[in-house]
């Protein structure tokens, strides 16, 4: 129900991050424009008050549960907590120790790695979303549904599924690599594949989800196109570079402005599929994990706090970056 | 339709609410504990829930005003929401405690002290229980459970290897020596499993070489004492330099108590609490012994145990002590030990416990006390013991040797140490 209903809005956001002129709660369009009546008539901030009393569910939701805790967040990041709360206020020492933590190079490395595997995953969700498309009839939503089921599965149960088929002596995936005669590595026990066998695991779960993404998109390029190009002589392959991939540039870069910022999240699949007694884990946190263990393990919150700072600071400042490279590259036909 | 179920859901969610306030209104407003009372009691275990129903139940027949609400929150859960909770000073009024978090509890003055308690008993619980849950001269907590490791063994595959099953005789050359016997690469099968465990494997190997963990005054490690290193040592030999363990990779990937229950490990050194697990398995015929002794022939194993606590905030101080108090009557405990889950701290009833699983020689574990250490804690044992913990990962892994690695934890340790 999910995957069917979440097509239009999906697209709908991706497209809309045109820059468009006319919105905000003033704007004409859900009534024609009266001309002479004042800016602030009652009448108008009566039907504005009706329009925030509806919205004010979801806003003060909103604000409670996002945008204060934000606040709060980087208030707590200049002060010191006690194990059992009463801050104390010490200023930028927690960036300070942030930044000089011998482990912060490794997980900072750690986590743009995840992020590129994730992001090289995009043109596999492509592939797969054409593909897609070319299926009709009554298995089109069965398809639908079997690859969206892993975007609707709890993290943790897919992350003690993979754990299992990922288990270096017994596991599903070494068996098979066996029985080609190569010796499968501890895909979640050694420091040098975690982040691959992690990377994989992020691009099957967001597989679903990125593919109804595409799938819209495709949809939405018109045929005329292809079929003015083939009487031009275009072939398959100079139809997809030509007017696929240019016109699906608005879904690629939704998607991979997305990808970015849950690829530097990523933390549950470290706690999960990795776990706490690893010799692994050391080599394979990222900085989300470094803040999970600053909050909830060492009882350390204004550290954690900082961390987090700083991780939505460079998320705000890379996605500022996407937003100024996409006039490059993303055509809105 | 949608729009029906969030309605309801909205609807749902407001009684909840609504019925949550209410109820700790009314356990706030408790008229002085002279009329009906109600105390929260926060659990972590929900093996045990059954034993503190039946706890609880027979506490509110002989104190028909108070009566007792259980919350059952899981371990991984537990320790997170409590110091939440505590600092916002709605945690439970009775809640259970262990041994590497009082010293930060207390410290910090969210335990109320038993000691200033008319009436407060502690002879009947092991001296190490009580040690365990004293700071500063004042016990905060009412010994609850104990428990202290064996050496488990699958009897059929000694069998086939033509091994005599462990005894209380045996020494560390005894172990290495069967695990070389037991161990068969072709089968499968392991001599042993010696995971970098602190409280199941290498605390104990640690103090049976004649080291400890934390100096008894709990203000230095004891990682850099020579003979630690030698009880570390013993317990990586048998991966690096006897191949008769599997692997920290391994161990990983599988945890070393399955391994066991699944027969692919002869022997495994692991508390009595994994009892359970053990009798469940299916075609696995085992038993225990006790810990093998170190190479000047000392024998020790730390003793674990949890103990029933006071929150310093609790609105009814009286009531929960009389409930704390019955926590730690021989009637409770007995109800404890007839569940066979864990080994109730009450002198005298460990054969209950015994008797409960005749199959296994439970007594190697009770035979142990005498030779129990108190688990290492400090202050602030979570401090310290990440770190440990991590290094350790790193030794077993192979990444870091295991003398610069002891030294490694011996500094971090003494840093945080100097720090309380």
């Amino acid at each position: 129900m999910s995957a069917t209903e979440s097509t239009p809005v999906a697209a709908g956001r991706a497209t809309g991050a045109r820059p468009g002129p006319e919105r905000g709660p003033g704007s004409p369009g859900t009534r024609p424009v009266a001309g002479r009546r004042p800016r602030f008539s009652k009448a108008h901030m009566k039907e504005w008050a009706w329009g925030y009393a509806m919205i004010a569910p979801l806003f003060v939701g909103l604000f409670l549960f996002y945008l204060w805790p934000i606040v709060q967040s980087a208030y707590f990041s200049f002060t010191s907590w006690g194990a059992f709360g009463g801050q104390q206020w010490v200023g930028f020492q927690n960036y300070s120790s942030f930044l000089s933590d011998p482990q912060l190079p490794r997980a900072a490395w750690n986590t743009v790695k995840y992020a590129l595997i994730i992001l090289a995953g995009i043109p596999v969700s492509i592939v797969f979303a054409a593909l897609m498309n070319q299926v009709s009839g009554k298995y089109a939503s069965l398809y639908r549904v079997l690859y969206f089921l892993p975007v609707v599965s709890m993290p943790a149960a897919v992350a003690m599924v993979w754990r299992w088929l990922y288990n270096g002596d017994y596991g599903l995936i070494n068996y098979l690599l066996s029985l080609i005669g190569i010796h499968g590595p501890h895909w979640v026990s050694d420091d040098r594949y975690t982040i691959w066998a992690m990377g994989l695991v992020g691009i099957w779960s967001s597989l679903g989800y990125n593919m109804i993404i595409f799938a819209a998109g495709l949809k939405n390029i018109p045929r005329q196109y292809y079929e003015a190009s083939s009487l031009d002589g275009a072939g398959r392959v100079r139809q997809f570079f030509s007017i696929t991939l240019p016109l699906l540039s608005p879904s690629i870069f939704f998607v991979s402005v997305l990808s970015v910022i849950g690829g530097l999240q990523m933390f549950d699949m470290v706690l999960m599929m990795l776990g706490k007694t690893n010799p692994a884990l050391a080599g394979s946190k990222t900085i989300a994990y470094l803040f999970y263990e600053d909050a909830f393990v060492t009882g350390n919150q204004g550290l954690a706090a900082a961390i987090a700072v700083v991780l939505t600071l460079v998320l705000l400042a890379l996605t500022a970056i996407q937003f100024r490279l996409q006039k490059r590259w993303v055509h809105y036909a | 339709m949608f729009r029906k179920a969030l309605v309801l859901a909205g609807v749902g969610a407001l009684a909840l609410a609504a019925t949550g306030c209410s109820s700790s209104k009314s356990a706030s407003s408790g008229q002085a504990d002279s009329g009906p009372v109600t105390l929260t009691y926060g659990i972590w275990d929900a093996k045990q829930k059954p034993a503190m129903q039946e706890i609880a139940d027979a506490f509110h027949t002989a104190h028909p005003n108070i009566t007792i609400d259980i919350q059952l929150t899981p371990n991984a859960d537990y320790w997170t929401k409590l110091q939440t909770a505590a600092a916002s000073g709605t945690a439970p009024d009775v809640f259970w405690m262990n041994t590497p978090r009082v010293g930060l509890y207390a410290g910090q003055h969210q335990l109320l002290s038993l000691s200033d308690k008319p009436g407060f008993d502690n002879s009947p619980f092991p001296k190490a229980l009580n040690d365990s849950y004293t700071l500063d001269g004042k016990q905060y907590g009412m010994p609850k459970d104990f428990d202290t490791v064996g050496l488990w063994f699958n009897k059929k595959l000694f069998d086939a290897a033509g091994v005599k099953y462990p005894t209380a005789g045996w020494t560390w050359q005894d172990v290495i020596s069967a695990a070389q016997k037991l161990n068969d690469p072709s089968k499968g099968v392991w001599g042993i499993a010696s995971p970098d465990w602190t409280q199941e494997n290498l605390f104990n190997t640690m103090l049976q070489a004649g080291g400890q963990a934390i100096t008894p005054d709990h203000k230095k490690s004891g990682f850099d004492d020579p003979k630690s290193l030698a009880g570390l040592q013993y317990a990586l030999d048998f991966i690096t330099k006897y191949h008769v363990s599997p692997t920290a990779q391994q161990m990983t990937d599988t945890q070393p108590d399955q391994l066991f229950a699944s027969g692919k490990v002869a022997m495994f050194a692991d508390g009595d609490y994994d009892m359970p697990e053990y009798k469940a398995a299916a075609g696995l015929d085992a038993d225990v012994a006790p810990l093998p002794a170190g190479p000047d022939g000392k024998k020790a194993t730390v003793i674990n145990g949890l103990a029933n606590v006071i929150y310093a905030k609790t609105k009814h101080p009286q009531a929960a002590w009389e409930f704390v108090q019955y926590l730690g009557s021989k009637e409770a405990n007995e109800i404890q030990a007839k569940t066979g889950t864990v080994i109730p701290a009450y002198n005298g009833l460990s054969a209950t416990w015994v008797a409960s699983t005749p199959q296994y020689h439970l007594q190697s574990f009770i035979d142990q006390l005498d030779v129990a250490v108190p688990y290492p804690v400090s202050k602030n044992t979570a401090a310290w013991t990440t770190p440990m913990q991590t290094t350790l990962d790193q030794i077993w892994g192979g990444k870091v040797d295991l003398t610069t690695g002891a030294k490694q934890i011996a500094a971090q340790m003494n840093a945080e140490l100097a720090k309380e």
